[in-house]
């Protein structure tokens, strides 16, 4: 990234253009990174939204939104988006708008939407190479019903549907990967906690045209049992214990934006976590956090070596 | 115009081009695709200035369907059967965005078991949805329909999605004499795409399709949907009169065959009231006072119409192409509610079932019905529902069970 108005912190814009007073929980991580998001947007976007936490955002008759917001279903959000660019490109090539009408056209759904119920429909997209930006907010789990596990939870992560001694028996999903194989013109990972780093990323996917999607860790005090106040020290341990990757997929290539020569180990994010209390308490299942951190290590060592 | 030979699917989509829409999300089903197929080729020869896309599902296809519409521009689009199923979440939704738009419903049963021929049970399960229904007899009323149709969906007064129904085989690949008006005169006739106050653009911040928190703001919204609905049929009435101006021809809401002197009533909609209407001939030619008459319009139900063409006579036989299953026929229970308790209501309601899945209905099973009806007022009692199956029917179908393995019951085959 060379060419980016966002250098230094100091660089955000200072105000957010995300009005306040939403109804999403204290500490939502999900609502700390579609601020960084819009800013950088900017007001002449449209979201398209999918059944989610953050379709409550919009609750008639108020909106904290300066643009225009799109309803649509939980399965459906990647199709709202290709009607509604279609229908301006189509009025601006029959010369029934201005250019400067144009919007940017911006999916926002949860990873359940995401990971899960309208993944054919963002491979849909993909495949017709639709010009727009995907923003998923990733809590790891159905989280506006209440936290049972989806295809982004984590490997024995405590939901409401997996309240066993183990937790989750699934392993989370590789969206990252998937989206990229099916040829998205730009994938990249982002988290709230490291706000220059997905303000760079936004500002990169707009100057970009084709499907391009931001996937953002967000931690969700309420879903994975924290103190609100603790969702910036969680965010960046996801990315300093190398569970969550800060990469990018462009041009064919995968490149990591933050590498470190040495990890933290992933219990330090994990102890943190009601979720993964059961990993600690009332003994140490030093299997399964090995099993963790093993994998976490493979990842990264493949990386390396790549 | 140019009067030529159509399938009810060619006039289909001749009629989306002449209505000139700016935008088609597509996906093929039988028996719909020959739609698809036609408007792809003529925007590849560039006889239509429209984009057409093929999502990847009918869930997102009506999606992509509501949110172009609400984007601006004039949109069309078709299915059928597991189509309008797999995306029925979407029909719901789009008829409460409030948008305009025409789809074409090509009917065919639905699953299980699956089959690729007509009935009504895909349309039916869309009756509730906000979407108003226009249903056709024959190809020219479905190329006629969908420029009708248009107008109406786009009425300030109503703005709701509005669905074309035509039949799977019997119309959708059937050739028939069709009509095609002269471009400009359609064009003068649909006129220009106004989306209203519904448009997304820059400068122009719009939430829509928000949700609600509780029961008064979700009521008042339904309510409005409902109300707006219930205008289309006066609306489509002042439609249908300018277009019959126009193009001489006549699409009423309901339509009256020999209904004005007579004592019973066939009611059908659908291309099997073609058939209706020769059984009628048949009937009236042996000294039988009987009529038909076939709702074009089933969503808004055209209540007072159909009361007025039905008041006072004998008995009327609903012939469903559907079944609501528990219950029966849903036009029947239709019916029944339209004219229950109104002075001159027809006291014998009779229900029969017939043309599932493409199952004919021959003129004999007419004419049986005609009998019932005649047998039921004298003796003043309303017949059981029947469900129109024949002995050589159930005789073929043991005949398929034997391969399939089923032990046929002895008593049914053996005759003393």
């Amino acid at each position: 990234m060379t060419e980016t108005a966002f250098q230094r912190q100091k660089d955000l814009p200072k105000s957010h253009l995300l009005s306040a007073g939403t109804p999403m929980c204290a500490g939502c991580g999900g609502l700390e990174a579609i601020h960084i998001a819009y800013d950088v947007l900017g007001e002449n976007t449209i979201f398209v939204n999918a059944a989610g936490c953050m379709t409550l955002l919009s609750v008639y008759p108020f909106t904290p939104f300066r643009g225009s917001w799109l309803y649509t279903a939980m399965g459906a959000a990647p199709a709202g988006a290709q009607g509604v660019r279609d229908a301006l490109d189509i009025l601006m090539d029959k010369g029934r708008i201005e250019v400067a009408d144009d919007l940017d056209v911006v999916v926002l759904t949860g990873d359940g939407s995401g990971y899960g119920m309208g993944i054919s429909a963002t491979s849909g997209t993909i495949d017709r190479c639709l010009d727009y930006l995907y923003i998923v907010y990733d809590n790891e789990g159905y989280g506006n019903t209440g936290q049972q596990y989806s295809a982004a939870t984590p490997h024995a992560a405590r939901t409401a549907t997996s309240r066993c001694a183990y937790g989750h028996k699934g392993f989370k999903k590789d969206l990252f990967s998937i989206l990229a194989a099916n040829g998205a013109a730009y994938v990249a990972t982002a988290i709230g906690s490291e706000p220059l780093d997905l303000a760079q990323k936004i500002e990169k996917a707009k100057s970009i045209s084709g499907p391009r999607f931001i996937i953002t860790l967000a931690p969700c005090p309420t879903g994975w049992d924290f103190d609100p106040k603790e969702t910036m020290t969680i965010g960046k341990l996801a990315v300093r214990t190398g569970v969550w990757p800060l990469k990018e997929f462009t041009d064919g290539k995968v490149s990591h934006n933050k590498t470190f020569s040495k990890l933290l180990p992933v219990e330090t994010y994990l102890e943190q976590q009601g979720r993964f209390r059961h990993l600690f308490e009332p003994q140490k299942k030093e299997a399964v956090l090995r099993d963790i951190q093993n994998s976490i290590n493979r990842y990264w060592h493949e990386v390396a070596t790549i | 115009m140019k009067r030529t030979l159509l399938t009810g699917n060619g006039a289909a989509a001749w009629g989306a081009r002449l209505a000139a829409v700016d935008y088609i999300p597509a996906f093929p089903i039988t028996p719909q695709t020959e739609i698809l197929e036609t408007l792809a080729y003529w925007v590849d020869n560039g006889d239509l200035d429209t984009r057409l896309v093929t999502l990847e599902s009918e869930h997102s296809m009506i999606t992509a369907a509501g949110s172009s519409a609400a984007t601006g521009v004039r949109t069309f689009t078709a299915t059928s059967s597991q189509g309008l199923l797999h995306g029925m979440e979407m029909i719901y939704t789009v008829a409460g965005w409030r948008v305009p738009f025409v789809m074409v419903n090509v009917s065919r049963g639905l699953a299980a078991p699956l089959t690729l021929e007509s009935d009504h049970n895909d349309i039916m399960a869309a009756r509730d949805s906000g979407c108003l229904q226009l249903h056709c007899a024959t190809c020219q009323e479905v190329l006629d329909s969908i420029l009708m149709a248009y107008r109406l969906a786009e009425h300030p007064e109503i703005r709701l999605p509005v669905i074309v129904n035509l039949d799977g085989f019997y119309l959708s690949y059937t050739r028939e004499p069709v009509a095609i008006p002269d471009d400009d005169a359609s064009r003068t006739f649909v006129g220009e795409f106004d989306s209203g106050s519904i448009h997304f653009k820059a400068g122009a911040p719009l939430s829509h399709a928000s949700a609600v928190l509780g029961g008064s703001t979700y009521s008042y919204f339904r309510y409005s949907q409902h109300l707006a609905a219930q205008r289309g049929l006066s609306v489509y009435e002042e439609i249908a009169e300018e277009f019959a101006r126009t193009f001489g021809r006549r699409h009423d809401a309901v339509e009256g065959y020999r209904h004005e002197d007579a004592e019973y009533l066939f009611l059908m909609i659908g291309s099997f009231a073609t058939k209706g209407k020769e059984a009628v001939n048949s009937l009236r030619d042996a000294g039988w006072k009987i009529g038909l008459i076939r709702p074009h319009m089933l969503r808004p139900f055209p209540v007072e119409r159909i009361y007025s063409l039905a008041r006072g006579k004998k008995a009327i036989a609903v012939i469903d192409q559907n079944i609501s299953m528990g219950k029966g026929g849903v036009l029947h229970t239709e019916l029944a509610s339209a004219l229950y308790g109104k002075p001159g209501a027809p006291p014998i309601l009779a229900s029969f079932i017939g043309g599932l899945g493409g199952r004919d209905l021959p003129y004999e099973e007419l004419f049986e019905i005609a009998k019932t009806l005649r047998d039921s007022a004298a003796a003043g009692a309303t017949p059981p529902p029947r469900l129109l199956y024949t002995e050589t029917e159930l005789l073929e179908m043991r005949k398929l069970q034997a391969i399939a393995g089923v032990r046929i019951p002895f008593e049914e085959v053996h005759h003393d």
